[in-house]
């Protein structure tokens, strides 16, 4: 590669990192967590901001409702009787009694069914903004813009006394490595340049003389170790902050900030070992590769699932927000090491803050949520191994099979190279939402810790149940590719009980108190 | 600290960098110090090693503003004593003038000013357990309980026109009938309090978070409690079984069914838990009143040297004019002598003290707030425990400013 196309490559990555982090999630992190929090609290909040429409909109929407699931109703019962026909012609190995050549039975059939879901969508959709008197709810989405400009015309107070080089150096010290930590993080598979229009193989495998651009900003041989380094960085700012703000509240918060990071930097160091051992890599796009190529994301590994619940703690503990919150720790310290902040040295630090969430949920994403890859998803396109084979291709196809046929035995749907690596992104940036919004929910939920208590939960919680997950990792992988395969299947147990009897239980439970329950008008 | 801190202490006494405690002023422009209370902290790290609470910063003079008015003037500065619940206030201090004028009121009103103080008391309640939430941190359980609160007040404006400074009760009755809605609004309440309670108690008391941090924290025992004073919530959960409702009734309590609950260890859960209990204790009481509170009769007692007339009657009949000039101008007069009445308030046993010399202006009015006892709990109790254990117990006194410093 030359020295220009690498530094074209590099520039361009920091840019779409730089779009991604500072200039798409972390003011939608706002705004997210504004609505989020005001829904859950039932107060008012931009979920009940709108853009006014005309009169009668409502009425509109409302009437529009049944009709609309009918005909989703309709157009998904269709599409799925159509491919029930199929299914008894492909069971009785003949298609010449079908009316239409199997191949537009199949079109017509998934088509019939993505419109009715579409519908049953935008019935929805249609239903709530009518429950929310025709107005479109997603107002609001320019709170963050003049957040950002209130933030730069605030008077930046200083206090008289305090250490002014400090107190300026501290909101960079913070924000930068809050964004640094990107550098190393893989948003997709390898771009093969030169074949950046063709098929690639499943494997990955390219022969001849090409350029692997990898799509991450750094390539670091360390990587999670440069992640650590970094984060860990980020905290100091905090403790700088408090330590020169010249007033008593700061400096606890500082001294607490300072004290939390290096607790819970051991913490987190530790809990994610198991993972460089079953990776056996510490390069975070060879652990997002490996999850790809063995089929399995690791947090469905026993040893790295019970790794994702102690990594996810420790890295909310720091990113300091609730329940760790202690260094802000407003009920007590005021506004903690932000006490004497205003103004654009604030909105460093509160920017710094949303960035460390959505850095959170990129680096776990990564390494517990397989990074790009995404189910159903190769590198040479879209399969469904089982469901798909080449005998379902050829009957559908209505291509003579006999044992291979030319074209269809690699099966599924064939995508460019850049259609995968961009359905990659997407997958990435669709985890990072999820997970973000999981600490939003947390964010909200819980009351904060006291210090010895976070302290407690550090060294006597998570630090040794790090250290035994360690152990049992290193079992695990001398035991060899039996007991992988057992942890495989007990960390998939593991995750999908705890969805189906935690998490969905959780969920459907609505906080709010239900609509008949408003205030009587007054 | 931890146990073995302490032996070491012991041991590296002289290896120890020579240190002092740092001072910390905490409030009264704090801003979880509501009701402008400061306190003095002597820190050792994060543990309280020394603190001193000072209270004074809201004082205004209550007692003495009392003695330049008439009787019935007073009503709007008690509703300005414990702002969150005016109604407990209002309903005391007419009980107190109506104990040296030797009435009771009719039944209508009794049942009438039991519903509209336990609905006050359980605003009071609810407000205190909210802001125990929201102290340490959890910010969600806070404002599901502030809707409720919400909810209440829109009752208590329905009926007396006001959403805190109701001045609603009057010397020998209250100032109007109940609103036609008032219980079929009540009625329709009390389930949805009881949800959202359910609700709040799902977000709080199965969190591991919560438990660790109220559970131990901020102890006062029974026998301190008694010595210093401590009524209502803080001694019921220091394991006082005393209530003014129950132990010598008024109004109407004694025929009504509740329980007293009561803690056992006296640290900020049993607070927070013997609250939440009252609540539902109170919705019980509100309920028995909708059974057998009369829609009809008046909710006044007819003594035109007492209640004022109707205004027809003022506006039509010449005996109806003297008699408004007369409570108006002059005031109603009680008989010379001193009385002390005590009632139940949200905060314990909220005490008048009133002392008359036959006029209409009362000679000395002094008012026992059980904030200012609670209050002296404060520095017992944080004693020892860390800076972020301050705030949380210092809310669960549920200390009111306009109260403890009148």
């Amino acid at each position: 590669m030359t020295t220009g196309l690498l530094l074209l490559t590099t520039a361009l990555k920091i840019l779409f990192i730089l779009l991604v982090t500072v200039g798409a999630f972390a003011p939608m992190l706002v705004w997210a967590e504004r609505r989020q929090s005001a829904m859950m609290q039932d107060r008012i909040g931009p979920h009940r901001a709108g853009i006014r429409l005309p009169a009668g909109a409502a009425d509109a929407f409302r009437a529009s409702v049944l009709p609309m699931r009918l005909a989703a109703a309709a157009s998904g019962a269709v599409g799925a009787l159509l491919l029930l026909l199929l299914a008894f012609a492909w069971a009785a190995d003949d298609a010449s009694w079908l009316p239409v050549s199997p191949l537009e039975l199949t079109a017509t059939g998934v088509g019939l069914l993505v419109l009715g879901g579409i519908l049953d969508v935008g019935s929805k959709i249609h239903g709530m903004l009518a429950d929310n008197g025709g107005n479109i709810s997603l107002a609001g989405l320019l709170h963050p813009l003049a957040d950002a400009l209130k933030f730069i015309f605030k008077e930046d107070f200083v206090p008289p006394k305090a250490d002014k080089l400090l107190h300026s150096l501290a909101p960079i010290i913070t924000l930068m490595p809050a964004i640094a930590v990107f550098a190393v993080i893989p948003f997709s598979d390898v771009l093969y340049l030169e074949h950046w229009d063709a098929v690639v193989p499943r494997n990955g495998v390219v022969t001849g003389d090409v350029t692997a651009i990898p799509l991450q900003v750094a390539n670091l041989n360390v990587g999670v170790l440069f992640l650590f380094a970094i984060a860990g960085t980020g905290i100091i700012g905090a403790a700088i902050g408090g330590y020169a703000s010249d007033n008593k509240y700061s400096l606890i918060g500082g001294i607490r900030a300072a004290s939390q990071m290096v607790s819970y930097e051991v913490a987190l160091g530790l809990t994610i070992v198991p993972c460089f051992m079953i990776y056996d890599s510490l390069r975070l796009e060879a652990m997002a590769t490996w999850q790809h190529d063995n089929g399995v994301w690791g947090i469905c590994v026993l040893p790295i699932t019970i790794a994702f619940v102690l990594f996810f703690t420790a890295a909310i503990g720091e990113t300091k927000r609730i329940p760790f919150d202690l260094p802000e720790g407003e009920s007590e310290l005021v506004g903690g090491y932000l006490t004497e902040y205003s103004g654009m040295k604030f909105g460093m630090f509160f920017m710094s803050e949303f960035i460390e969430v959505v850095g959170l949920a990129a680096v776990a994403t990564v390494i517990f949520f397989g990074g790009w890859d995404l189910p159903f998803v190769y590198r040479d396109g879209i399969d469904f191994p089982g469901v798909w084979d080449a005998q379902l291709a050829s009957f559908v196809m209505g291509v003579e099979y006999n044992g291979a046929v030319e074209g269809i035995d690699a099966t599924g749907i064939a995508l460019a190279h850049w259609g995968v690596l961009a359905l990659g992104v997407v997958g990435f940036l669709a985890k990072i939402v999820a997970l973000i919004w999981f600490q939003l929910l947390t964010r909200w939920s819980l009351p904060r810790f006291r210090y010895d208590q976070m302290m407690q939960l550090c060294w006597k919680g998570l630090l040794p149940a790090a250290l035994g997950n360690i152990l049992f990792t290193g079992v695990v992988v001398l035991l060899g590719e039996g007991a992988m395969q057992m942890a495989v299947w007990s960390g998939t147990f593991v995750v999908v009980g705890s969805i189906v009897f935690f998490f969905l239980p959780a969920l459907k439970r609505d906080p709010r108190v239900p609509a008949g329950a408003q205030p009587a008008a007054s | 600290m931890e146990p073995a801190d302490d032996i070491l202490l012991d041991d590296d006494a002289a290896l120890e960098l020579p240190a002092e405690p740092m001072r910390l002023n905490m409030g009264p422009s704090h801003p979880a110090m509501h009701g402008t209370i400061r306190m003095v902290l002597d820190l050792d790290g994060e543990t309280v090693q020394n603190v001193d609470v000072q209270p004074g910063y809201l004082h205004r003079g209550f007692e003495k503003s009392c003695e330049r008015g008439t009787w019935a003037q007073v009503f709007p500065y008690t509703d300005r004593l414990n702002y969150v619940s005016p109604m407990c206030n209002n309903v005391g201090y007419a009980l107190a003038v109506e104990k040296l004028l030797d009435i009771q009121v009719p039944i209508r009103a009794q049942y009438y000013r039991v519903m509209l103080a336990e609905i006050a008391r359980i605003c009071d309640h609810f407000t205190c357990n909210g802001a125990a939430a929201m102290e340490l941190g959890a910010f969600t359980p806070f404002l599901w309980i502030l809707k409720v609160r919400e909810w209440l007040w829109h009752i208590l404006e329905a009926e007396t026109g006001a959403r805190m400074t109701h001045s609603f009760a009057r010397i020998g009755g209250m100032a109007a009938e109940p609103t036609p809605g008032f219980k079929a609004a009540v009625r329709a309440r009390i389930p949805e309090v009881r949800k959202v309670i359910a609700e709040t108690e799902t977000m709080l008391i199965k969190n591991r978070i919560f438990l660790d941090r109220t559970q131990g924290v901020g102890i006062l025992t029974k026998e301190r409690a008694i010595a210093l004073g401590c009524t209502g919530v803080i001694g019921r959960a220091s394991g006082i079984p005393y209530d003014v409702r129950k132990d010598n009734p008024y109004l109407v309590y004694g025929d009504l069914d509740f329980e007293v609950p009561i803690g056992q260890d006296g640290d900020n859960w049993d607070r927070f838990s013997v609250r939440f209990e009252e609540v539902h204790q109170s919705l019980r009481i509100l309920e028995q009143c909708l059974e057998k509170m009369p829609d009809e009769g008046p909710v006044s007692v007819s003594d035109p040297r007492i209640t004022l007339p109707p205004k027809s009657e003022v506006y039509n009949t010449i005996e109806g004019t003297i008699a408004h000039f007369k409570l108006i101008m002059e005031g109603l007069k009680p008989p010379k002598g001193e009385v002390y009445s005590f009632t139940e308030a949200g905060n314990g046993e909220l005490g008048f003290f009133i002392v008359s010399d036959g006029s209409g202006t009362p000679y000395r009015i002094r008012v026992r707030p059980p904030c200012w006892f609670n209050l002296q709990a404060v520095r017992e109790m944080v004693m020892g425990d860390m800076i972020a254990d301050i705030i949380p117990t210092f809310g669960s006194i549920n200390m009111i400013g306009g109260e403890c410093d009148r």
